[in-house]
């Protein structure tokens, strides 16, 4: 009974309340590396500005796990004017690239399929970064560790939702037991082709063993930054799927003793 | 459709539900907008018009709905159109149209600077006996004075009837007109037009959704009277999915309208006294304000004008002493924001209260509102953070280019921190009326406090200060009912012990009786008597009996939700609801039901729960007494009870100071001369002509590019809510221009680089974000550019970009003075202000 | 930004707040279930208080988590509000930011005339002082009378009871309690540059 996030790009108004929402439930600071000292000022200013349409934060970070890509698709005489929008995260992969790569068992999946780093066990090797084929897990100086999007593996234990799907104005994220959301993405793809939107699609079936977390796009997947043919490196080794989900029900226990322990360790949080 | 405002970017959440309309019922979202912004990403179809041609674009939708052929042989138009507005009546034959007089109205003064609008008023019957012989009570006063019947041609034939004056008005505003001075495309128009009237009708309502997009103008009233009086004409006010919606922007904007901190507006909508006007006397005041409104709902004016004073003054105000009226201030001028810095500039104010505004940044010419700042000899500013404006004597603009110095700066700075929302309890009215209750969490941190806190604790100080006072001066401030002590239990759990009662101050402005201090739950209890008390009669039923606070419900359902919050008046969802059943009663269709007569039970019933917003025993088809006031005088097929005739006005017989109807003006500052009448703009638009505000003429060589300010979803309007927060700061860390492709190769400007832009008032840098989301426009064979800039930021906080609003310039709509933000003249050019690269 | 919520979360463990019961429920959890789960996964909880977002006004519900010391740990949107049904915009959702931020001012600041900085001061002698100089320049400035134009070109005498030397701006990110005490107070003051946002 995995749960996962179905991300409806063709509703996301590009908002990023997703980005702020998972910031103010998992306290994450801004991304310190946004910000720099200026002349007479006690505190660090925002120098990220990028002039890539309205994304500014660019990607995935240990303090940004959630990400809100803009692409602009307009042609001269602007007869074809599109701008689409997308709410990117850890996909929660059926095969999980850095959960196989962690040589200390650091990152697990829970009994709910989301994939977890427990803080206190991660050693900071960065094996599982290169092992990621979507560029999520990212590591911070700060703590010495990996980070990145937990499911809100607290809220879904608790019957709770994750805080960006929650959050969400226009409801492009939704959260859900993995099969009720391929229900609700294959019937709003039909009707999307049935008004004559041919390149829609649905990414995360297949791609990694299936996504726990995956997307209706608009256009193909690449113009999304995501990999049309993603590699995790354990696909070239072994079917490592079996072995991890029997494995995950064993490790589920542990990582939830591990993330009461976390609320000792504070050195993540960066004072701006 | 969405017009005048980016809904997804600027109310997010409310785009919620235009969204789901559109994915689960298949609703058409249309935006037109000179942007392709985060709401045009998502609607069907965008329509890119240019900035300050939007009366021009509806007043030709209004031309080829009244010209189709559906709304021609479709009943249903008709019926709505002949009987719930002033289509039928007519107008004196004196008037001249502005297709008579070449881009003005009859009344235009010599001197051109203001309308009389004599000539715009109904043709009227005789006037009836009066109701009364001797008018002893204020009531019989209007009494006396009710007009004759408004005469009216139901077949719409009469030349002088307000359709036929429509019809001729926008005759000329043609689709081709459109593509010619919009530089929109026909077909694009066409197909707005077609599917605004084919989606109205018995079965079916369309929407139209504005915000600031339209306000910003020199037009703006005329603008939104535009979109209601094609409303009106299709048949869509008053009913579930129709209507005009006006997207707010701050948290109780609306609450602070209603319980107006508005100069030209005491609360509940009641005229402050106006020394402009014949409102000497309390007797004056009420004929002056009451008596051109009596056959309304407005008839009751003397019980809400009543009950206001009373409960300013409590036992001092007496019948002898016409409730304190005389010791209540009058406005003497327009005393709003732009003419208030005008005069701050010249020296004549010289103590300021900011509170949660920063005008530093937001004001328009905000260089010519700082320099202000700098003539007061006191200032109080209460805010979370160290704004622009508290900080203007310290490290402004004008203080690093060495224009002003701190030591020359006489100012005495007071910053008060406040509490935040989360930390005190009170209401917040949203912008769709709805009052909401929000409850204190926490006390604030060190010496915040609440703003009631600030008001209550300076007022018990300054009636401390004024006690002794004799001088009839001091006769309202000494005398003011003052008592909003908070019950020990409402401190109990709180550090702060002399937090006020918000409750006492909501019960007050709910009203209640005097003597026994019972709220009343309607403000159809209000009497004229000096028996009741009611701050702002709209709030009526808010605390409906002792203890009961409405806005505190929270029960929602999935429709109307008459059990979350309290909606003023009465709890009335959709207004001038009555005119959701047709002439006979009944619902337009089943689909379309909302308030209709009950024949067994002789009332109007709404199963929905919403308010009705109409008398609930007045049958349809009754008629109205002729020598009657409010609901006497209204008919029971008068769905618009707030007017004097019971309808919805296409033409304005008077209230608007600007003409009877919308036509198109060009914005003040343009490049493009007016290609449909001879008057190039508003010609009674507010104007200041004085030192540090300069204008730029029309097709000005040196400004020939046009620029609108907006905001962005990441920040909060001046951004004192925003940029000092790092999550938001991050999402839009700087000040940026967007600009095409076409304007930026021509102009030499890189995506991502620094550019500058320049107008008579300032100039600014800020990156450049050249995108295809921008385009030019062709105005009559000749290419016009647009250039936006959000203007969230300052020279403050985690995020800084220069102040956008040292680009604009004071001047404004007639008549409610908002500022032109929305378009006027810029230029642009590569690299830093100053020249650096 | 000060982040002491997982300490709180570590102390609080398996105590589940109404308003998150409310907030699963909304979701369609079963509730029983969740406080079982709750002894499992840490999760922050407090003291539920319904608020409205103070930014736009759409007037999105939120919940406010309040720790035993009266500390903002959440803010959250409230599912049960039928305008937003528990989403947020982005500064909606930062509004825990807004409150808990190391740039916020919670001490009196002074400047005085001609200085180039502030100095602290206690709040009740800010507020005597507000209060001496607005009746000092209320006095010095007040009009009972003014001509006025009486239409035929002339001037006649009207009372107006005004001072046209104090202004007040604000309002619209206030409360309505606020709005009508601001505007008895001034209105018995005399004060006719009395404005807000509503223009803006």
């Amino acid at each position: 009974m995995a749960k996962g996030m179905f991300v409806d790009t063709s509703i996301c108004t590009g908002c990023k309340a997703c980005q702020v929402a998972c910031k103010e439930w998992n306290s994450l600071p801004g991304d310190p590396a946004h910000f720099r000292r200026v002349p007479d000022r006690p505190y660090r200013v925002a120098f990220n500005f990028t002039g890539d349409s309205y994304d500014n934060t660019v990607k995935l970070s240990a303090t940004d796990w959630r990400h809100v890509r803009f692409i602009e698709q307009f042609n001269e005489s602007r007869s074809e004017a599109r701008w689409l929008f997308s709410s990117d995260s850890c996909k929660h992969c059926n095969d999980a690239g850095c959960l196989n790569a962690c040589p200390v068992k650091a990152i697990v999946r829970t009994d709910m399929g989301n994939v977890f780093v427990q803080q206190d066990v991660c050693i900071g090797c960065k094996y599982c970064i290169p092992a990621c084929p979507y560029g999520v897990i990212s590591f911070s100086e700060k703590t010495g560790t990996v980070h990145k999007c937990t499911l809100c593996n607290d809220r879904i234990h608790n019957g709770l939702g994750t805080a960006c799907a929650k959050a969400c104005p226009t409801g492009s994220i939704s959260f859900g037991e993995v099969a009720d959301l391929r229900k609700k993405a294959d019937a709003r793809l039909a009707r999307l082709k049935g008004l004559g939107f041919e390149k829609a699609n649905i990414y995360g079936y297949n791609e990694a063993g299936g996504l726990n977390v995956f997307y209706l796009f608009m256009d193909r997947p690449s113009v999304y930054g995501q990999p049309e043919a993603p590699v995790v490196p354990q696909q070239r080794l072994m079917s490592s799927t079996a072995v991890t989900v029997a494995s995950a029900v064993v490790v589920a226990a542990a990582a939830m003793i591990s993330f009461r322990e976390r609320g000792e360790k504070k050195k993540e949080e960066v004072k701006l | 459709m969405i017009m005048g405002s980016n809904m997804a970017e600027c109310h997010p959440v409310a785009f919620r539900w235009p969204l789901k309309a559109k994915t689960d019922h298949g609703a058409v979202l249309m935006h037109v907008d000179p942007r392709f912004t985060r709401t045009s990403a998502l609607c069907d179809i965008h329509v890119p018009i240019r900035a300050g041609t939007d009366i021009l674009f509806l007043g030709a939708i209004i031309n080829h709905v009244i010209t189709s052929r559906r709304w021609n042989t479709d009943p249903f138009f008709k019926e709505y159109v002949v009987n719930y507005t002033n289509a039928a009546t007519l107008v004196n034959p004196d008037f001249k149209d502005t297709e008579d007089l070449n881009g003005i109205y009859s009344g235009l003064s010599s001197d051109g600077k203001a309308y009389a609008n004599e000539s715009w008023s109904y043709q009227r019957g005789p006037k009836p006996t009066p109701a009364v012989t001797e008018a002893k009570t204020f009531t019989d006063l209007l009494l006396e004075r009710v007009p004759g019947r408004p005469k009216t041609d139901p077949t719409l034939k009469n030349p002088h009837t307000v359709f036929q004056i429509i019809r001729k008005h926008y005759h000329r505003y043609t689709p081709e007109m459109v593509e010619k001075v919009c530089g929109c495309p026909k077909k694009k128009f066409l197909k707005v037009a077609e599917t605004l009237l084919n989606n109205s009708g018995r079965d079916k309502t369309s929407n139209i959704t504005y915000a600031v997009g339209w306000t910003q103008h020199t037009v703006g009233v005329q603008i939104i009277r535009t979109a209601a009086m094609l409303q009106a004409l299709l048949g869509n006010i008053g009913r579930p999915g129709g209507g005009v919606l006006a997207l707010r922007g701050h948290a109780t904007i609306q609450g602070s309208t209603d319980i107006a901190t508005l100069y030209q507006s005491l609360p509940g909508y009641l005229n402050m006294p106006d020394a402009r006007k014949n409102t000497e006397t309390f007797k004056d005041y009420i004929l002056t304000e009451a008596v051109p409104l009596s056959t309304s709902y407005w008839g009751n004016f003397p019980k809400f004008a009543v009950s206001y004073f009373k409960a300013q003054y409590g036992d001092a105000a007496t019948k002898e002493n016409d409730y304190g009226y005389d010791y209540h201030p009058k406005i003497t001028a327009d005393h709003s924001h732009l003419p208030m810095f005008v005069h701050m500039s010249e020296g004549q104010i010289k103590g300021f209260f900011v509170m949660g505004q920063n005008p530093g940044v937001g004001g328009q010419n905000a260089r010519f509102q700082r320099k202000a700042l700098a003539k007061l000899d006191w200032m109080v500013v209460r805010d979370f953070y160290e704004t622009e404006t508290s900080a203007f004597w310290k490290n402004s603009p004008e203080i690093r280019s060495g224009e002003l110095k701190s030591a020359d700066i006489k100012t005495e700075v007071f910053f008060l921190p406040a509490a935040a929302v989360a930390e005190m309890e009170g209401t917040f009215t949203n912008t769709q009326r709805l009052i909401q209750q929000h409850e204190k969490s926490t006390d604030p941190p060190g010496d915040a406090r609440s703003d009631l806190w600030f008001t209550y604790h300076l007022g018990k100080r300054l009636r401390k200060l004024y006690a002794s006072s004799t001088k009839d001066h001091d006769w309202a401030i000494k005398n003011l009912y003052w008592n909003y002590e908070p019950e020990p239990s409402e401190v109990a759990d709180y550090r702060i012990k002399d937090e006020p009662s918000a409750y006492k101050v909501l019960k007050e402005i709910n009203g209640y009786t005097w003597e026994d201090k019972k709220p009343l739950p309607t403000f159809a209890n209000l009497k004229e008597d000096g028996s009741t008390v009611s701050g702002a009669w709209i709030y009526t039923g808010v605390i409906s009996e002792e203890g009961v606070n409405n806005a505190r419900r929270r029960r929602g359902d999935n429709w109307i939700s008459p059990n979350w919050g309290f909606a003023w008046p009465a709890n009335r969802h959709i207004m001038y609801n009555r005119a959701s059943a047709d002439l006979a009663g009944k619902p337009w269709s089943k689909k379309k039901k909302l308030v209709y007569w009950d024949p067994k039970a002789g009332t109007w019933v709404a199963p929905s729960g919403d308010g009705i917003d109409f008398l609930p025993t007045k049958a349809p088809g009754s008629r109205g007494k002729d020598n009657g006031i409010g609901f006497d005088w209204l008919s029971g097929n008068d769905p618009f009870i707030m007017r004097p005739d019971g309808k919805s006005w296409l033409f304005a017989p008077f209230g608007i100071v600007d003409g009877p109807m919308p036509a198109h003006y060009e914005p003040y500052e343009s490049p493009v001369a007016n290609l449909v009448y001879r008057q190039q703009a508003n010609p009674v638009a507010k104007t200041w002509f004085i030192e540090g505000n300069p204008y730029h003429k029309v097709a000005d060589p040196r400004y020939p590019i046009v620029i609108s300010t907006y905001r962005v979803t990441e920040h909060h309007l001046s951004g004192t809510m925003s940029r000092w927060l790092p999550w938001l700061a991050e999402l839009m860390p700087e000040l940026f221009c967007e600009i095409s492709p076409e304007l930026a190769a021509e102009k030499g400007i890189k995506n991502a680089d620094y550019m500058t832009i320049e107008t008579a008032r300032g100039e600014i840098q800020a990156r450049a974000l050249v995108t295809r989301r921008m385009q030019p426009f062709t105005i009559n064979g000749k290419t016009v550019h647009e250039v936006g800039l959000p203007w969230h930021w300052g020279w403050q906080a985690r995020a800084e970009g220069d102040v956008v609003n040292n680009l604009s310039v004071l001047v404004a709509d007639p008549n409610v003075t908002i500022h032109e933000g929305k378009v006027f003249t810029c230029n642009v050019r590569a690299g830093k202000r100053g020249g650096a690269a | 930004m000060k982040v002491d919520r997982r300490q709180f979360i570590k102390i609080s463990a398996g105590a589940v707040g109404t308003a998150v019961i409310a907030e699963a429920e909304a979701f369609g959890a079963d509730t029983g279930h969740i406080q079982e789960e709750a002894q499992k996964v840490p999760i922050k909880t407090g003291r539920q208080v319904p608020s409205v977002c103070p930014y736009c006004a759409v007037g999105c519900g939120q919940i406010v988590t309040v720790d035993d010391h009266g500390k903002i740990i959440d803010i959250q949107g409230n599912p049960d509000s039928p305008i937003s049904q528990g989403t947020l915009c982005p500064k909606g959702a930062a509004t825990y930011q807004l409150v808990n931020n190391d740039l916020r001012i919670t001490k009196v600041r002074y400047r005085a005339p001609g200085s180039d900085h502030w100095e602290d001061k206690s709040l009740d002698w800010a507020m005597d002082r507000v209060a001496e100089l607005t009746r000092k320049t209320r006095d010095a400035n007040f009009h009972e009378f003014q001509d006025m134009p009486d239409g035929k070109g002339g001037t006649v005498k009207k009372r107006v009871m005004n001072t046209y030397a104090i202004a007040s701006l604000g309002g619209a990110t206030m409360n309505n309690e606020w709005n009508y005490a601001h505007q008895k107070l001034f209105h018995a003051l005399g004060v006719v540059y009395l404005e807000n946002q509503a223009r803006i």
